[in-house]
C-alpha cells in the first residue's frame, strides 16, 4: 500500500501539486486522471522520487519514503517497477538485454536463471522470438509490453504507469490496459496509471483521483465517473463530442 | 558568475556520485571494455591521421626556418621531438578529442536523458551517473595517455616520410635530432596532461550530457556546450600542469 499525506511541489512560485492525500491499495489499478498540465505527471514522479516534494509524506507500506536518501531508497526501488510514457527501452540493448538488466544488478541467478526469467517475462505480456531484437525495431506497442516485461522482471510489489497508452491506436491501447490490469490481480501489486485516457479509466480503473490545477478534486471509480457531479471532473470525461452524444443518450446529469 | 559557481557545484555534486565504488564489478568492466572501443579504438584513425601531417609540416617549417650554416641540421629532428612531445601530442590531441569523444559522450547521455532511460535506470535503483559515466572517465584517463604516445610516433614517422619524400634534411640528421638531449621526463609530463585533459573531457561532456533538458534541441545545445567548455578547460588545465611540473 501506498499513502500519500499532504504533499506539495513548487516550480518556482508556481505551486503545481496542491496539499495531495490518497491511498493506493494493492491488487488495484489506481489512476491519476487530468488534464495535461493539470500536475499528473508531476504526482506520478514525486510518487517515485524522480522529483522531490516540497512538503508532506509518501508511505510505502511502514517505510517512509520521502524521507530516505538514495542508498535508503534503493531496496524500495527494487520492488517498483516503472512503464515509461515512450517504453524508456535502453537503445544500446536487445530485447532480451533490457529485461534482463535489473536482474543483473539486483540477483545472483545463473545465466539460465536469468533467461527463463526473461522468456517467462516476455511469454507474460505476449512476445516471442523478440529477443535479440533492438528496442528500434520494435513497433510502439511492442516497445511498452517490453516496458511492461522489464517492469515485471523482479516480480515488483509496485507498478507505476506514465501514459501507458499514448502513441497506440485503440485495439493495442485495450491490449496494454489488459495486460496491466491482469498483472496486477495475478502478482496483486499495487499499481497507479497516470493517464488521460478515458477508454482506459473504463477499462481497469478500480480507483480514480482526480487532478484539477494540481489539486486532488474527485475520488471514485470507473462505476461512479460518468455520474460524478462535478463540473471540472464532467468537462474532463465528456470532452470529446462523442462522449457529449452519449451523456445525452445516457441522460446523464451535470 | 553566480550562474559559474552553480555550474561547478552541480559538477561536483555529480562527480561526487560518479567516483564511487560500482554496485557490481563485473557490470563495471563490461561496460568499460564497451566504452573502451567507443571512446579509444575508435579514436585511433583520426589521431593517425593528424599526427602524421602534423609531424610532417612541423619538420618542413622548422626545416624552412633554420636556414643558418651555423645551426646543424639535426635540430630540426630535435625540434619536431620536442613540438611533438611538449604540446601537440597531449593539447591538440586534447583539443581535437574533445570535439569527437565530448559531443559522443554529451550526446549519448543528453539523448538518454531526454528519452527517459536514465530515469528508468534510477527507478530500478541503479546509480546510474556512476553505470554510465565511471566506466567513459577510467577508460580515457588510462588509456588517452597511450593513445598520445601513439600519436607521437606516428607524428615522427609523418616527419621521417616527408624528409624521404622531399629530401630537406638527411634521415642521418633527423635521427640524430631525434636522440638529442632526450629527457624521458617529457614523455611522463605529456602522458600526465594527456590524463588530467581525458578527465575533463569525459567527466565535463557527461555533465552536459546527464543533465541535458529541452528535446532534441537541448541535447544539440549541450553537445556545444560540452564542447567548448572542454576545451578552455582543457587550455587552463594545460597552464596549471606545465607551470607545476615544468617550472
Amino acid at each position: 500500500m501506498i499513502t500519500v499525506k499532504e504533499i506539495n511541489k513548487y516550480f518556482g512560485d508556481k505551486q503545481v501539486l496542491k496539499n495531495i492525500s490518497i491511498n493506493y491499495m494493492p491488487g488495484k489499478c489506481s489512476m491519476i486522471i487530468g488534464a495535461s498540465g493539470s500536475g499528473k505527471t508531476v504526482l506520478l514522479k514525486s510518487l517515485v522520487g524522480l522529483l522531490e516534494p516540497d512538503s508532506g509524506e509518501i508511505w510505502y507500506g511502514d517505510t517512509l519514503f520521502s524521507s530516505l536518501d538514495f542508498q535508503g531508497r534503493k531496496n524500495i526501488r527494487k520492488e517498483i517497477g516503472m512503464l515509461f510514457q515512450g517504453g524508456a527501452l535502453f537503445d544500446f540493448a536487445t530485447v532480451e538485454e533490457n529485461v534482463r538488466f535489473p536482474m543483473d544488478f539486483f540477483t545472483e541467478w545463473s545465466r539460465e536463471e536469468k533467461r527463463d526469467r526473461v522468456n517467462f517475462c516476455l511469454n507474460r505480456v505476449n512476445l516471442e522470438n523478440v529477443n535479440k531484437l533492438y528496442p528500434s525495431e520494435l513497433s510502439g506497442g511492442m516497445q511498452k509490453r517490453v516496458g511492461i516485461a522489464r517492469a515485471i522482471a523482479l516480480n515488483p510489489k509496485y507498478l507505476f504507469c506514465d501514459e501507458p497508452n499514448s502513441g497506440l491506436d485503440p485495439h493495442t491501447s485495450i491490449v496494454i490496459d489488459q495486460l496491466i490490469s491482469e498483472i496486477t490481480a495475478e502478482y496483486n501489486i499495487t499499481t497507479v496509471i497516470n493517464s488521460h485516457d478515458m477508454n482506459s479509466v473504463m477499462e481497469i480503473g478500480d480507483h480514480v483521483g482526480f487532478i484539477y490545477k494540481g489539486e486532488l478534486v474527485w475520488v471514485g471509480d470507473r462505476n461512479n465517473i460518468l455520474t460524478a457531479t462535478h463540473k471540472e471532473l464532467n468537462e474532463f470525461v465528456f470532452a470529446s463530442n462523442m462522449a457529449k452524444k452519449m451523456k445525452e443518450m445516457m441522460g446523464v446529469s451535470g | 558568475m553566480k550562474n559559474a559557481l552553480e555550474l561547478f557545484g552541480r559538477y561536483y555534486l555529480l562527480m561526487r556520485i560518479v567516483l564511487v565504488k560500482p554496485d557490481r564489478w563485473r557490470i563495471f568492466w563490461k561496460q568499460f571494455i564497451v566504452d573502451t572501443e567507443k571512446l579509444i579504438l575508435s579514436s585511433i584513425p583520426i589521431v593517425a591521421v593528424i599526427s602524421v601531417f602534423i609531424g610532417a609540416v612541423i619538420v618542413i617549417q622548422t626545416a624552412y626556418n633554420i636556414e643558418n650554416p651555423f645551426i646543424p641540421k639535426m635540430y630540426v629532428g630535435y625540434m619536431a621531438r620536442e613540438s611533438l612531445v611538449l604540446e601537440f601530442c597531449s593539447t591538440m590531441i586534447a583539443l581535437i578529442l574533445a570535439g569527437k569523444v565530448g559531443s559522443n559522450i554529451s550526446s549519448e547521455l543528453g539523448s538518454m536523458r531526454i528519452s527517459e532511460q536514465i530515469d528508468a535506470m534510477e527507478m530500478m535503483g541503479i546509480n546510474s551517473a556512476n553505470y554510465l559515466i565511471l566506466p567513459k572517465i577510467v577508460s580515457s584517463v588510462v588509456f588517452n595517455p597511450l593513445l598520445m604516445l601513439m600519436s607521437f610516433m606516428v607524428g615522427l614517422l609523418g616527419g621521417a616520410g616527408i624528409i624521404i619524400f622531399t629530401g630537406v634534411i638527411n634521415m642521418g640528421q633527423y635521427t640524430e635530432g631525434l636522440q638529442y638531449a632526450f629527457r624521458s621526463y617529457y614523455i611522463f609530463y605529456s602522458m600526465i596532461k594527456m590524463s588530467a585533459f581525458s578527465f575533463v573531457i569525459t567527466s565535463v561532456s557527461s555533465f552536459y550530457g546527464y543533465y541535458a533538458t529541452g528535446g532534441s534541441l537541448g541535447v544539440g545545445r549541450s553537445s556545444t556546450k560540452a564542447i567548448v567548455v572542454s576545451s578552455i578547460s582543457i587550455l587552463v588545465v594545460n597552464l596549471v600542469i606545465t607551470q607545476l611540473m615544468l617550472n
